[in-house]
């Protein structure tokens, strides 16, 4: 029997093409640009990398990414999964499943705006048009500078924006995970003697986890490329700079397109072991089919 | 017969529409709100006189941002309001702006306005309209109430400051926060200060990059708004309030009862949001203007000052019409006279100004002895619409000067390419 391999060349052929010429071609070509200079004309060795690795802005961006990854991805993975397993015992538990997730009908810059009035400010003295200042004033406080007292209470501000708007979807997902564990299992375990908690943490969460690994490195990676919330309601300024926002500045505001694609490559490399983790958790999946 | 009829009217609605695409002329500007309908209103003879379509593309105000990223995708509109000379001087480099060398109307602005828009002896740009910035808005009334004087010096300027700051209130109303433009108030005092303290030829060394940010005579300037910005309780809301408060918001203030603050340092545009605020004040009586004072007495009283820059992309007949408006009195009168900007036109008629305020604005620019253009507008975008930016900030919300200098002159060793 003649083997046709060319078969599944032209099956996979025009996607692959398509890959090649949307992915793989304007990869390449950055990371030709990260080598050249503002305007993309000559060549300057590892200068643009330099810039990346040692400005102290940049350093304030990669130290904010980590921040981000850390404690986003925490936060919008763990409420998720109290929200995905507390609600499936509450009787309205659509209605309050509806309202965690609204605010990722939001677009980002939307919930930016909104985020950065319940953030305002006015002095003591005036009367409050910022939310969360009108309450700390109305319960005796002073108010405060939220999105410029740097570089902790700004930087958890923005991530609680991001927050707000992603746990709704990590709920979602597994939410849908642990509806699909049988209850026999359950059961079992307490007819068994076992606790809540002991359920939780020996039959629920151990089902869950390849679920848990997906939604996290999800978020990882969705979160390292951080852009919108800062660029609306701060723009980086006082200490919250991040990568993305740095790299859409010096594209698009300074016309230094080797700088940005240094720091595009930059983060193309931070992204590449999440998503190796991913590929894999995908293939040992398959292979257990 | 029927058949006939419906291919003749295809045909001409073919050719009406095909017309019609060839009248057009699109403009793309970062105005918005009353801004953006008198803008309307100005190129509403336009369209009447010549039947060529105006489409106004809103941008709106990340224009700095958008435009240069439809031109380097290589779809420019025809015309559009430039944010800065700095970035028109990016354009020409990149050859994408057609010179205008042959407006008529051009020979009717004055050469200082002219020579902002020239590159290497070519017209890539042209003023619609400028804005005076050397001004101090006031409460008359709250003066008058408390016996104020309007200061003509900066040791009278400081005196005043701490007079209100003793008499229980706050001298001074400054917002910073605008958006992803953030700070560029600040830069205002700055340039402001540095033609007072260091005189125009080390301004105009400074604007490029001929001395470093490190240079005493910069730092001077600093400290000089360091005085008034970081002194306790001169501030309404203190640094805080400063970083945190909508420029277009922070002047309203004044008319609160009793005043937030006493005195405003900024442009003639500041009247429309002032208004916009308070509908019923009445100028000249209830807010009015002082010149920030002279600091120097070798240097006198400069003034400061920006304009709305015009460039155009598409070689076209319609859009070199409009250029040829724009730059014309009747354009002006309408544009200036809706928004109180001061006309560049020679010919553009006083009395079109709405106020006494913005005509004596308009006079003083006329005969200003010493004019100098916003320094922020003329450097390269990652200094002036950068790092200068983030340096007000910094600079106010605590970082030592020596430092925010340093991180500003490193930037501008980089972008001006020395």
């Amino acid at each position: 029997m003649p083997t046709r391999r060319w078969v599944p060349w032209a099956y996979a052929g025009p996607a692959l093409l398509l890959l090649a010429f949307f992915l793989v071609y304007p990869a390449i070509d950055t990371i030709r640009l990260s080598f050249l200079d503002r305007g993309g004309d000559v060549f300057v060795g590892l200068e643009n990398y330099a810039y990346v690795f040692t400005n102290s802005t940049m350093l304030t961006a990669f130290r904010n990414n980590a921040l981000w990854v850390g404690v986003f991805t925490l936060f919008t993975v763990s409420f998720g999964l109290l929200f995905a397993v507390l609600l499936d015992r509450v009787r309205y538990e659509r209605i309050i499943k509806s309202i965690v997730f609204i605010p990722m009908a939001i677009s980002m810059v939307g919930a930016g705006t909104i985020w950065k009035f319940v953030y305002a400010y006015r002095p003591a003295s005036a009367s409050q048009i910022g939310l969360l200042n009108a309450i700390i004033v109305g319960l005796g406080g002073e108010p405060v500078g939220w999105l410029i007292e740097r570089p902790w209470v700004n930087n958890f501000c923005l991530i609680i924006v991001g927050i707000w708007m992603w746990t709704g979807f990590c709920m979602v997902v597994l939410s849908a995970a642990y509806k699909n564990i049988p209850r026999q299992l359950l059961e079992a375990a307490r007819i068994d003697g076992a606790t809540e908690w002991q359920a939780f943490w020996r039959v629920i969460f151990p089902l869950l986890r390849p679920t848990v690994a997906v939604v996290t490195t999800t978020m990882i990676v969705f979160v390292l490329k951080i852009f919108d919330i800062v660029y609306v309601m701060t723009n980086g300024n006082f200490s919250t700079e991040v990568l993305a926002n740095r790299m859409y500045k010096e594209q698009f505001s300074f016309s230094n397109y080797g700088l940005a694609s240094a720091i595009a490559v930059v983060l193309l490399i931070l992204i590449i072991p999440m998503m190796i983790v991913n590929i894999r958790r995908f293939r040992r999946q398959e292979a257990m089919r | 017969m029927r058949r006939m009829g419906v291919i003749v009217v295809f045909a001409i609605t073919a050719l009406l529409s095909m017309a019609v695409m060839a009248q057009q002329v699109s403009i793309a500007v970062l105005w918005s709100g009353v801004e953006l309908d008198a803008f309307k209103a100005t190129i509403a003879p336009f369209e009447d006189e010549t039947g060529i379509t105006v489409l106004i593309d809103e941008v709106g105000r990340d224009l700095p941002t958008v435009l240069p990223v439809r031109v380097a995708a290589g779809n420019p509109p025809d015309l559009a309001a430039l944010p800065n000379p700095g970035q028109m001087q990016e354009f020409v480099e990149q050859g994408v702006l057609v010179a205008l060398d042959n407006l008529s109307n051009l020979a009717d602005h004055p050469t200082a306005f002219v020579d902002l828009g020239m590159v290497d002896g070519h017209v890539y740009g042209f003023f619609i309209a400028a804005d005076l910035k050397s001004l101090v808005w006031y409460n008359p009334k709250a003066f008058t109430a408390r016996g104020y004087e309007v200061p003509n010096s900066w040791p009278t300027l400081i005196a005043l400051s701490e007079q209100i700051v003793a008499d229980g209130g706050v001298p001074w109303a400054i917002g910073l926060e605008s958006g992803p433009a953030s700070g560029w108030p600040g830069t205002d005092w700055i340039e402001d200060i540095m033609l007072r303290t260091a005189g125009p030829d080390l301004y105009d060394q400074w604007v490029n990059h001929e001395i470093p940010w490190t240079h005493p005579a910069v730092k001077k300037a600093w400290e000089y708004f360091g005085q008034i910005v970081n002194a306790p309780g001169f501030v309404y809301g203190g640094y805080v309030g400063a970083l945190t408060i909508a420029f277009g918001d922070s002047p309203s203030v004044l008319f609160d009862a009793p005043p937030g603050a006493y005195m405003h340092r900024q442009a003639t545009f500041i009247q429309s949001s002032i208004l916009s605020s308070n509908p019923d004040l009445v100028p000249v009586e209830d807010y009015s203007v002082f010149v920030f004072p002279p600091i120097s007495p070798v240097h006198g009283n400069p003034l400061l000052g920006a304009g709305d820059l015009i460039g155009v992309f598409n070689d076209t007949p319609e859009a070199l019409a409009l250029a040829d408006y724009l730059a014309s009195a009747e354009a002006q009168e309408i544009w200036c006279g809706t928004l109180g900007k001061l006309g560049i036109n020679k010919n553009v008629d006083p009395s079109v100004y709405p106020d006494p305020i913005t005509a004596n604005a308009a006079m003083m620019l006329a005969e200003a002895e010493t004019f100098r253009f916003d320094a922020s507008d003329l450097m390269p975008a990652a200094v002036g619409s950068g790092t200068f930016w983030t340096g007000i900030l910094d600079y106010i919300s605590g970082i030592p000067l020596d430092t925010v200098l340093a991180a500003i002159e490193a930037s501008a060793v980089a972008a001006y390419g020395d």
